[in-house]
């Protein structure tokens, strides 16, 4: 008998992702973007990577619908997002929150007004309600004491975590960031990283990020898509960006020389992890002789010399 | 030729940056809240520069009325209607709307520059709001409704400002500008320069607005922006007042 079972995490990650499809661009007869297609999946940190001048910020300005590509579709959980009706993107746009560049907040506005903003714009909730929020979102991004201040008043790190309680003040689905560390010491830098991941885990949104900073995509990148003069030369995660073969992508990696410097450690890790392997093979060797001598009931069993004293392998 | 074209372009882009404030705006409530807000620094925060201007021009327009006015055969009450027809008809819109296009074009088109320069209105548009309606339409409405309030305090004042230069100067007596400035009163002019001023603020609002929101580059575009709204606000206005005077009186 057939049985259906229903199997709602598959389905959650079929439509709960932004899939971009042959983008293309161009301004003034100058190619910016050339075909780039790519999913971004929700719960996971999706960076644009790539050097000034590529194309990045214009193909997320595409997907936010604030430039209209020229061919190509961009799709949210399986609604068409381009030349569809403007209520649809209405509708899809609201669900979108954005950290810009520059935080973008509203100068007339106190750091409480702007997060409050976009819940006085897109939802009915009542005045106390919104406070409410407000003070969750400052609190989640550990701004709780400076509601009152001016944008002004507050630094860019300040500024930028202001930008994030914004976007996801009114429980937006998609978080899209522009460049979110620059202009930021290295320290500011991580921490608006690790706020940017925890918050996608966290949700389970979809977070796409625009940036060049390598810090940023050892800390949080899950899927990088590389572009390189408008094309999408490379994707794949942190874990394997090291290991690329592509030029273009092993220039922009190895360009500083603290990546070049962390690179040689890191083969020279290669190499002792093999030292590693053959000093754990020595030391079963030692135990089990010890363990002979002194008539251990254990004996033949092997002791992990890196898992603790009472672990028998 | 080349001229020609590209201000037309810019002349079909204003007509539909006029048609992008109607589409698809915010609840009555926001756009209401925000048009107050708009009202008081385009119109409150006006009053003393228009009160100032206004007095002045009364009272030197009455002066120079005075100097000129030398044949004894015209009664000196003259100098008091002439101050009155002039402030009505002419001076009190038009002087005050182009001060006012120094003053709110300049102050609109920076304010939308310097949010366009940094992301604010791409802010809002990624937010599903539309920003142009939001930004824009409160402040049209807000100077239509406030020009006419800063012109009829500006008549006021610059009939008063002459009664003060004249009977200061001793040009004329108190009861000889009273008695001008009532004679073959036409209460329709009054109409006609309320009708003005609404022209103007739509004029010096809507080019304002349009020169700012369109700012692309930095600071610098920023100025060139202000610049611009202010003379292409000026230009409209006298253009306008022109039409306004062939179509209406």
């Amino acid at each position: 008998m057939f049985y259906f079972k229903p199997n709602f995490k598959l389905f959650q990650l079929l439509f709960t992702m932004i899939e971009i499809h042959n983008i293309h661009k161009s301004f003034n007869g100058t190619k910016v973007l050339n075909g780039i297609s790519g999913i971004f999946e929700s719960g996971k940190t999706n960076l644009l990577l790539g050097a000034s001048g590529t194309g990045k910020s214009v193909l997320l300005q595409c997907i936010v619908g604030l430039v209209k590509p020229d061919i190509g579709s961009i799709t949210y959980d399986g609604k068409v997002f381009t030349n569809n009706k403007l209520d649809l993107k209405q509708e899809i746009r609201r669900k979108i929150g954005m950290l810009f560049q520059g935080s973008a907040l509203f100068d007339s506005m106190s750091v409480e007004e702007n997060v409050d903003f976009p819940l006085k714009m897109l939802t009915k909730m009542s005045k106390a309600e919104r406070k409410d929020r407000v003070d969750f979102c400052l609190k989640r991004v550990g701004l709780e004491n400076a509601g009152k201040k001016m944008p002004s008043e507050i630094s860019g790190g300040m500024k930028k975590r202001v930008g994030i309680a914004r976007a996801i003040a009114p429980n937006s689905i998609y978080l899209f960031c522009d460049e979110p560390n620059s202009g930021l010491d290295p320290l500011t830098s991580i921490k608006i990283d690790e706020l940017i991941y925890e918050i996608t885990q966290e949700y389970n949104i979809t977070t796409v990020v625009v940036t060049h900073d390598m810090n940023s995509v050892m800390e949080i990148g899950d899927n990088i898509m590389f572009m390189h003069k408008g094309n999408k030369l490379w994707e794949g995660s942190r874990h394997d960006i090291m290991d690329t073969n592509i030029k273009e992508l092993k220039e922009f990696i190895f360009a500083s020389s603290l990546m070049r410097a962390a690179k040689k450690v890191d083969d020279e890790m290669g190499s002792l992890d093999e030292l590693t392997s053959l000093d754990e093979e020595q030391n079963r060797e030692q135990a089990k002789l010890i363990d002979h001598q002194e008539g251990n009931p254990n004996e033949g069993k092997t002791r992990d010399p890196y898992a603790g004293p009472d672990t028998l392998v | 030729m080349r001229l020609y074209k590209p201000n037309m372009k810019t002349f079909g882009k204003f007509i539909l940056f006029l048609k992008s404030l109607l589409v698809r705006g915010e609840s009555f409530s926001i756009l209401s809240s925000r048009t107050i807000d708009e009202a008081i620094i385009i119109g409150v925060n006006s009053i003393f520069i228009v009160a100032v201007v206004a007095t002045f021009i009364g009272a030197v327009t009455c002066v120079q009325i005075s100097y000129n006015l030398t044949s004894a055969l015209i009664p000196r009450s003259t100098i008091g209607f002439m101050v009155r027809e002039m402030t009505i008809l002419e001076l009190a819109p038009t002087i005050t709307s182009i001060v006012l296009a120094g003053k709110v074009g300049s102050n609109i088109a920076g304010g939308l520059g310097t949010m366009q320069i940094t992301e604010q209105v791409d802010a809002l548009e990624v937010m599903g709001i539309n920003s142009a309606s939001y930004l824009i339409l409160p402040k049209v409405v807000a100077a239509m409704f406030m020009f006419p309030l800063l012109v009829i305090i500006a008549m006021t004042l610059s009939i008063g400002g002459g009664y003060v230069a004249g009977t200061l100067s001793g040009a004329l007596t108190a009861s000889e500008y009273v008695e001008g400035i009532r004679d073959t009163f036409i209460p329709y002019n009054i109409l006609f320069a309320l009708i003005k001023a609404v022209v103007f603020a739509f004029l010096i609002s809507s080019i304002s607005a349009f020169q700012g929101y369109y700012t692309k580059g930095g600071a610098l575009e920023v100025g060139t922006a202000s610049t611009n709204a202010v003379t292409n606000s000026i230009i409209a206005v006298l253009i306008a007042d022109f039409v306004c005077a062939q179509l209406l009186l």
